[in-house]
């Protein structure tokens, strides 16, 4: 029986995949350069403006931010204050603003084509079919191995780091709007139509504000992958906390790891409330 | 004029309609088609006109394809085959904006569950129909608050839909559909989800309202009562199916089948009430006791201006009027009987409904009701249709 299936000769699946790299990576390559310089330079751009903002100001806007959102709570705010306060004093500020740069371009790119498939995928079940498999698929794949491909389109520095996030990061969004807008009740969808909607009127005045707590807690869930890719993606030389774990990692210093270990939970935990209040508000 | 005609529509849900399609020519059942093809008749060969102006009334059981029909007349489900034509214009033959400008202009829907958008206040939920037009935002604000108006709701214009009571929703849903100015309103068991006195009171706006607007209006219930008081004409579904379409009259003395008759077994209330449900107390004097001078008092404790006359035994003896009382009462009389009038017509306690309305309505007395000889109680005429209309309401507890 063994022998059997030994005589069966290898898949080249691996070669193939190559195959399929190496020609992207040749026939595109000055797409990918573009982007990896365009990329790199308003990254760098908006982290140097976060840098410049003094951290007293911007710890004062963040704990501002959480009181407004929370509805004038000040837990959150507090929060926020102290531990901001706990990264400045670690001397970790400019990886934070690093940090934050990476999850905002990753989440705001994912949610930017993440809503938009999530929607297509709502209106047709055929579409369905087919991209929900795939977002399983990228969902149950370890995140670094996303990392292989972004070398090879970008090269190493916060790009591919941003890249590799975006498609790890993608599938909530996605999911959360296809089902927030299956989800809005069958009546309503019917009252708009027999009101002679156009598709549009119907997505924009009843579908997607019915269906946005949904797409909100799914887009909460990208910023935070997102995030926890930050780690991974210093793997390939992105910038920021993830990179104080990583050298802490490689180093056995356990002190450092915690440290930035902790800021990085301190960051998650602003963002992810924050995010969620954004939701609850009416 | 017709305003509306479906004309052999059918709607199969599912794969395999041409097998299902053959198996309905063969006579089989739904369940049977259903198990042996996988497809679900929805409405199978309806055709029906309905005129300019009228009440058009759907009714059948639940799963009979009520709601699949209603959704036909907008093409909200399209027909597997057949036409539905609105002012002779085919649906099927338009492309979309035709289709949308059909649904924008001339027809509106008000739905079981109100259908309100939760997110938008009551104005900018009766807005909607307008907004979608591409009217503008004066124009339409102008009319919906017109709409809430005559609804009485403009109070409420800037609440959102679940701080109101389920009648005012409905309301709203009505309001919204007459925003539109539509000449069809589509209503799909509009009032089913109401309880019964408020939607005693929906059906009553209903119908005034038709006295002054005069739309044309489907309307979908499966409550026959409900049916014989706001319909014009009356359809019966059955498995997709119409079996009959009629005035109430012709429903009730000509139904089709055994299915139609079933549905008007339980309605026709003074077929199957007695006169004991609809009598009312008595209020008596005992002649062989009580004088002229007792009976003056307790026609002043009840205010009323007749007693009815009993003997010991309760026995119905007549009747006195106030007139005699005083009467007898000046000439020193110790007893009443001497003034008694006998001319009340009495009713045995076990007689229906239906037949003493006759003599209800003939009689310039009350009627008093024994049992026996007994005096029972007494039958007035305002409180006889008041229980007829009453119990009617109460069919709506068999759902
Ligand atoms: N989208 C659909 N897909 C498949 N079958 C359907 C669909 N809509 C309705 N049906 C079937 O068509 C039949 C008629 O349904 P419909 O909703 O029109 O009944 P109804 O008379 O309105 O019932 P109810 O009084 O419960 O509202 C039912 O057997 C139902 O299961
Ligand atoms: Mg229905």
């Amino acid at each position: 029986m063994n022998n059997f299936l030994d005589q069966i000769p290898s898949l080249p699946v691996a070669d193939s995949v190559e195959t399929i790299m190496d020609w992207l990576t040749s026939h595109l390559s000055s797409l990918f350069d573009f982007v990896q310089t365009g990329g790199q330079s308003a990254m760098d751009g908006i982290t140097d403006l976060l840098v410049m903002i003094p951290p007293i100001l911007f710890i004062l806007i963040v704990a501002l931010i959480s009181f407004l959102a929370t509805r004038k709570k000040f837990g959150l705010a507090i929060f926020s204050v102290v531990g901001l306060l706990f990264i400045y004093n670690q001397g970790l500020w400019e990886e934070l603003m690093n940090t934050i740069t990476l999850v905002i371009f990753a989440s705001i790119i994912a949610i930017i084509i993440g809503v938009p498939i999530g929607i297509f995928m709502s209106k047709s079940k055929w579409a369905e079919g087919i991209i929900k498999p795939i977002l399983d698929f990228m969902q149950t794949m370890p995140g670094f191995v996303y990392l292989i491909p972004a070398v090879a389109f970008f090269g190493i520095g916060v790009v591919p780091g941003v890249f590799a996030s975006v498609i790890f990061a993608l599938p909530p969004t996605v999911r959360f709007t296809n089902l927030g807008i299956r989800q809005v009740p069958k009546e309503l969808v019917e009252a708009s139509d027999s009101y002679g909607s156009t598709g549009w009127q119907k997505l924009y005045k009843v579908e997607l504000p019915l269906a946005k707590s949904t797409i909100m807690a799914g887009i909460n869930q990208t910023v935070l992958l997102s995030l926890s890719m930050v780690v991974i993606a210093s793997m390939i030389g992105a910038p920021g906390l993830g990179r104080e774990v990583l050298s802490a990692l490689q180093r056995a210093q356990v002190g450092n790891g915690f440290v930035a270990g902790l800021s990085l939970v301190i960051f998650a935990i602003i963002i992810d409330r924050l995010t969620q209040s954004l939701n609850k508000k009416k | 004029m017709t305003k509306l005609k479906v004309d052999h529509v059918t709607k199969i849900f599912g794969k395999h309609i041409g097998s299902a399609l053959k198996l309905v020519d063969q006579k089989k059942s739904k369940t049977e088609i259903l198990k042996q093809t996988g497809a679900t008749i929805g409405v199978y060969d309806a055709s029906f006109t309905v005129n300019e102006g009228e009440i058009f009334v759907i009714m059948g059981l639940s799963g009979s394809g009520k709601s699949t029909l209603i959704r036909l007349l907008n093409h909200l489900i399209e027909p597997t085959s057949g036409g539905i034509y609105i002012d002779g214009e085919n649906l099927s033959d338009m492309n979309k904006s035709q289709l949308r400008k059909i649904r924008r202009e001339k027809m509106s829907m008000v739905f079981q569950n109100f259908g309100l958008f939760p997110h938008r206040t009551i104005l900018a939920n009766t807005e909607y129909g307008l907004e979608v037009r591409g009217i503008s935002k004066e124009e339409r604000r102008l009319k919906a608050e017109k709409a809430l108006e005559n609804a009485g709701l403009l109070p409420y214009k800037d609440q959102y839909p679940s701080q109101l009571s389920g009648g005012m929703q409905q309301r709203v849903g009505l309001a919204r559909a007459l925003a539109n100015d539509p000449d069809i309103l589509l209503m799909d068991e509009a009032f089913s989800a109401l309880d019964p006195l408020i939607r005693k009171d929906m059906q009553d706006e209903l119908l005034d309202l038709q006295q002054k607007v005069k739309k044309t209006i489907i309307f979908i219930t499966h409550d026959l009562n409900e049916a014989l008081r706001i319909g014009d004409r009356i359809a019966i579904m059955k498995d997709g199916k119409i079996i009959q379409v009629g005035t109430g009259e012709d429903i009730l003395t000509n139904p089709a089948n055994e299915y139609v008759r079933s549905f008007t077994e339980d309605v026709d209330r003074s077929k199957v009430i007695t006169v004991e449900k609809a009598m009312i107390r008595p209020i008596s004097v005992n002649v062989e006791l009580d004088g002229p001078k007792v009976a003056l008092q307790r026609m002043r404790e009840e205010e009323v201006s007749v007693l009815l006359a009993v003997d010991k035994k309760r026995e119905f003896k007549g009747y006195i009027t106030a007139n005699d009382a005083l009467e007898a009462s000046k000439r020193g009389e110790k007893s009443v009987l001497g003034f008694l009038k006998t001319d009340m017509p009495t009713v045995s306690s076990d007689t229906l409904i239906q037949d003493v309305l006759g003599t209800i309505s003939d009689s310039p007395t009350p009627i008093a009701v024994v049992k026996g000889e007994r005096l029972e109680g007494v039958l007035i005429r305002g409180v006889v249709i008041e229980s007829l209309a009453t119990s009617s309401v109460g069919g709506d507890g068999n759902e």
